[in-house]
């Protein structure tokens, strides 16, 4: 019974770590040592359950330490700041097959009651779905499978069979539970299978919205386990986590102008066609641009998921310096969907040592935008597309842009004229005020920082 | 421990979390889901007890997965948020020339 006790007081003070580091989080200046103190609050927690009198044996234990703190350290190690949105699909998925084998392995406990039994149906359903899902959403982002939408005819059907399916097993095994029974293999077979159709329909461009909720899922996932087991700790947590996907999901669908239903339902890019725009781009060289950038005294970047593409971080950054030399202000507009997750070009910006008082709001930048002398689009497009203010026939109107075509001059840099991730035209490029700056990013950029240096 | 206790600790937690979270600026909100994937392994817990209790070699083994997968997540969700964080930097006060 102290035990217990002692066991349950520890993890109210890893809850209260937990808490407080995601208080933490909401400065750049605390956020790290708010990380430190959500870790010490695991480490609370693992170590007082270790100490549970239930645990009898501790070698399947510590070889399953070993291997996931291995291969979890090699990982956060190695990562590439591009491949974040990978990495952090893939630990959903992880997190959610956590919870299914956690809610399975519960059901050998002694005593099951209907209730218990039902938090282990759902956290067998959702940690499927969740596992699955996360593995298509992986595939998508590192290009493994093909990133466009997998729409068919009678997919909704198919969905809602697969629904009814599963909540008629779901019924049936809750009357009859049983860690071996047929209806549990066919619900984790069911779950997962609901997890690929859930997420094939969706686009490579909506994935921000899909790791989102994904994250929110796990989360999700980890409170219905802490159900299953009796564990109040689980509960908070997992439900702290799924708080916090789906504040991420609204505003990435916020962002995007579209509800959550839109997203997931409707494969985007197969959008109804539209008239092509009329007009010239402007081509400008690199000599140009330099005499341009040399008597600007305001100067935003706009970074899109093109620029992690090409690796110009770092340039850009070297740039920047150069821009600041020369007197100007020098600012990056961020919007919130730019990258291939929420934060995502916050995150790579930082790793080119761009200060993060630099990084500015789409909100913060726009009012002000008419004062800025250059705007420079670095594999940004949808995000800075003007038909999403003015043409009310275009499949992106509606979405909160960046108001680069406000600015003086705009620099698109752009590999060539191929449309952008949604397949919408950009009446940007033929703006009066716009200048084509073609070719790789990386390069353009290494030949402006060579024109100022000359 | 019965249901309505859970229940309502799960209600409460919900509330805490959005309020927490809607303040997190968004520039951290990469830092934020990997700092959020590391919480969400807090099933290691749950599946520690799976694992270690011995009430069947088939409960063993199922605990046993769900520990590894869960620790990769805490483990590689803390240190990764770790690396990410320690490269946001605040602009020097002095600008070099």
């Amino acid at each position: 019974m102290s035990n217990s006790l002692v066991i349950n007081f520890s993890y109210i003070i890893a809850a209260g770590l937990f808490i407080f580091g995601l208080k933490l989080l909401g400065s750049p200046e605390t956020a790290r040592r708010g990380n430190f103190l959500s870790a010490l609050g695991m480490f609370i927690a693992v170590v007082f359950t270790l100490a549970s009198q239930e645990i009898i044996a501790y070698h399947w234990i510590i070889i399953g330490i070993l291997i996931g703190a291995s291969v979890g350290a090699y990982a956060a190690r190695t990562v590439q700041m591009t491949g974040m949105p990978e990495m952090v699909a893939l630990f959903n998925g992880f997190g959610g097959i956590a919870s299914l084998f956690v809610g399975w392995a519960a059901l050998f406990n002694a005593d099951l009651n209907t209730f218990v039994v039902f938090t282990v149906f759902l956290s067998i359903l959702i940690g499927g779905v969740t596992f699955s899902g996360s593995l298509v959403a992986w595939g998508k982002l590192s290009e493994k499978i093909d990133g466009k939408p997998i729409v068919f005819d009678g997919q909704r059907l198919a969905n809602s069979l697969l629904l009814g399916a599963i909540i008629l097993s779901g019924l049936i095994f809750i009357a009859n539970p049983g860690g071996t029974s047929f209806w549990l293999f066919l619900i984790i077979a069911l779950a997962l299978t609901l997890g690929v159709m859930a997420v094939i329909p969706i686009g490579g461009a909506d994935m921000p919205v899909v790791i989102s909720l994904l994250n929110s899922y796990s989360g999700i996932a980890a409170a219905a386990a802490g159900f299953a087991v009796n564990n109040n700790l689980l509960i908070v947590a997992g439900s702290l986590v799924g708080a916090s996907g789906i504040i991420l999901t609204q505003i990435m669908c916020k962002a995007m102008n579209r509800s959550l239903t839109n997203v997931l339902f409707s494969g985007f890019g197969a959008v109804k066609k539209q008239e092509a725009i009329e007009g010239e781009v402007k081509p400008i060289t690199a000599e140009d641009a330099f005499y341009i950038l040399e008597a600007a005294s305001s100067v935003v970047f706009v970074p899109g998921y093109g620029m992690a593409v090409a690796q110009a971080q770092h340039v850009v950054k070297e740039l920047c310096e150069l821009l600041e030399e020369n007197g100007a202000e020098v600012n990056f507009a961020i919007h919130p969907v730019a990258g291939r997750m929420p934060g995502h070009m916050n995150v790579l910006l930082a790793e080119a040592d761009v200060p993060y008082d630099q990084l500015v709001e789409m909100d913060d930048i726009n009012p002000r935008m008419d004062t800025v002398d250059v705007a420079i689009v670095i594999g940004a497009n949808d995000v800075v597309n003007p038909s999403a203010r003015e043409n009310e026939n275009s499949p992106i109107y509606g979405m909160p842009v960046i108001n680069v075509d406000k600015a003086q001059t705009v620099f698109v840099l752009k590999r060539s004229m191929a449309s952008g991730f949604s397949g919408v035209d950009n009446p940007l490029f033929f703006g009066e005020n716009t200048r084509m700056l073609f070719g790789d990013a990386k390069e353009s950029i290494g030949k402006l920082i060579r024109e100022f240096s000359n | 421990m019965d249901i309505v206790f859970l229940t309502f600790i799960l209600m409460l937690s919900i509330f805490l979390g959005f309020e927490l979270i809607s303040k997190v600026p968004s520039i951290l909100h990469t830092p934020l889901m990997s700092g959020a994937n590391a919480i969400s392994g807090i099933t290691l817990v749950g599946a520690l007890v799976s694992a270690g209790a011995d009430e069947s070699a088939f409960a063993t083994l199922l605990g046993t997965i769900a520990v590894a997968f869960a620790t990769i997540n805490v483990v590689g969700g803390y240190l990764v948020t770790d690396r990410m964080l320690g490269m946001f930097k605040k602009k020097e006060i002095e600008h070099k020339k």
